[in-house]
């Protein structure tokens, strides 16, 4: 799956917890643009280890700031294994 | 800049909070008259929101072992248990919690928090995997937080998605399922008969935290392990003497050979200074009166069922279907109406505790009913009644 297929996907995901109508881009932030408090993230990762199949450890949340982020973290657990 | 200004949306939010008289985070207990009611704001009130579950906390054997303890070794040890922190009393507390548990071994620790903290930084190392319910207690996060370990969580008691989450690991990987036997903020029970039937199969090692069910679930009231039959499948049980037992302390039991090794690799454990005489021997009376306990243990089951029958009557909208625990806890509909209820309720006598985000999921405000064996029934009326009428001096409309 490329890149960009990734962050398509997530995009269908974060739409339904998208509040703020904001247009979901590559540098879109979670906490500012898209006001996701921390249990609607928590929702949102389950959502995106479901689709893809994977785990994404509590442990990089700190590091996925925006959209982009987190499609290259999917991308990297993707070819190489959480 | 000063540091402290990240903070700041904390303080605002703190701040719009419309109390007048009391605060729930300021709150100062002025005296204390008895397991269930003390004086507040200069007015006698009933204490329903303390987690003193099962009344211990002047239970006469107990203050009586504790008064000798403290008249005869002192106010405390100063020193670590690996130290010179390691009195007598200390290992026949640890050896009345194994045998209480049937496990062969017990480790004392500080507090119920640093038992958690040790346990599962300790347990799990860099390469192993942490598997946790989204509503763990803060101890957990941080104990996972502390050791290098990856973490995965699944939604709150959904034996599925812990589940689809443990088909993903590795198979060869180190794995440590930590789950509660009842969740502290609306006190439901976990499926621990499935949960960790499944965990096995999936070659987890399993650490049930039964801080909120000690003393009144299962047989002997060991927790909801015992209570489903499915003790046999915890390696690790933690636990705390600051509900039930009525003081300060936590612990873990296994029945692990190499157990031991704990007591040097545990940092919580081997870097703070051990519990006071008094505190070791007040807990372990506290502990053996639980075997005579029947009586107070369906008291406070009937306290809890009558409490939560007489809500649920009234048309409040309760977070369980019914008493799982003797946590009742109230949603109401937003933090506004949160702040009048409980203030309200304060005015009328009645302490309860006040949950709302960030300690609960967004949406969720409840007013958490905590109830001990102590209790009278006349007294879980009252609650009802207050509960009342707050609930007609705020406008909330009732179902």
């Amino acid at each position: 799956m490329t890149n960009a297929e990734i962050f398509t996907k997530i995009c269908t995901l974060i739409a339904p917890l998208n509040k703020t109508g904001t247009e979901v881009q590559p540098g879109t932030t979670f906490q500012h643009d898209l006001e996701m408090d921390s249990l609607t993230v928590m929702d949102l990762v389950a959502e995106i280890e479901d689709e893809f199949d994977i785990l994404i450890p509590l442990n990089l949340l700190p590091d996925l700031e925006t959209v982009q982020h987190v499609t290259d973290a999917v991308e990297k657990i993707l070819t190489k294994g959480a | 800049m000063d540091l402290l200004d990240k903070f700041d949306h904390i303080v605002q939010q703190r701040a719009s909070l419309p109390f007048e008289n009391i605060d729930p985070f300021t709150v100062v207990i002025e005296e204390i008259l008895s397991e269930t009611e003390a004086v507040i704001g200069g007015r006698k009130t009933i204490l329903a929101g303390t987690n003193n579950y099962m009344g211990m906390t002047f239970n006469e054997d107990a203050l009586n072992a504790a008064k000798h303890a403290l008249e005869t070794q002192g106010t405390g040890t100063t020193g670590s248990r690996v130290l010179n922190g390691t009195y007598s009393g200390h290992k026949n507390l640890e050896k009345t919690i194994a045998e209480f548990y049937d496990q062969a071994h017990c480790m004392v620790f500080s507090t119920g928090y640093q038992a958690n903290l040790g346990m599962i930084s300790t347990l799990a190392g860099k390469d192993d995997f942490v598997i946790i319910d989204a509503d763990s207690h803060a101890s957990i996060y941080d104990g996972c937080a502390l050791g290098n370990a990856s973490t995965v969580r699944f939604k709150h008691n959904n034996i599925d998605h812990m589940e689809r989450r443990l088909k993903r690991l590795p198979e060869d990987a180190g794995k440590l399922l930590v789950v509660e036997g009842i969740y502290s903020m609306i006190g439901d029970t976990a499926p621990l008969k499935e949960m960790l039937a499944i965990a096995k199969n999936y070659g987890c090692t399993t650490l049930v935290d039964e801080a909120h069910s000690m003393g009144y679930c299962g047989e002997h009231g060991r927790g909801i392990a015992e209570q489903q039959g499915v003790e046999h499948l915890v390696d690790y049980t933690v636990g705390t003497f600051s509900k039930s037992v009525g003081t300060v302390g936590g612990f873990c039991v296994s029945n692990n050979p190499k157990f031991d090794i704990l007591r040097y690799a545990c940092r919580p454990y081997v870097f703070t200074a051990s519990l006071p005489p008094s505190v070791i021997a007040g807990a372990m009376e506290a502990v053996r009166s639980f075997s005579r306990s029947g009586n107070r243990m369906a008291h406070l089951w009937g306290n809890a069922n009558r409490l939560h029958g007489g809500l649920k009557n009234a048309g409040f909208n309760l977070a369980t279907e019914s008493a799982e625990s003797p946590i009742i806890a109230v949603n109401l509909p937003d933090m506004m109406v949160a702040t009048h209820f409980w203030e309200q309720l304060m005015l009328e006598g009645v302490y309860v505790n006040m949950a709302v985000p960030p300690a609960t999921p967004v949406g969720i405000n409840l007013m958490r009913v905590s109830i001990c064996a102590q209790h009278t029934s006349e007294q879980i009326d009252q609650i009802i009644e207050r509960f009342i009428r707050t609930a007609k001096k705020i406008g909330l409309e009732l179902n």
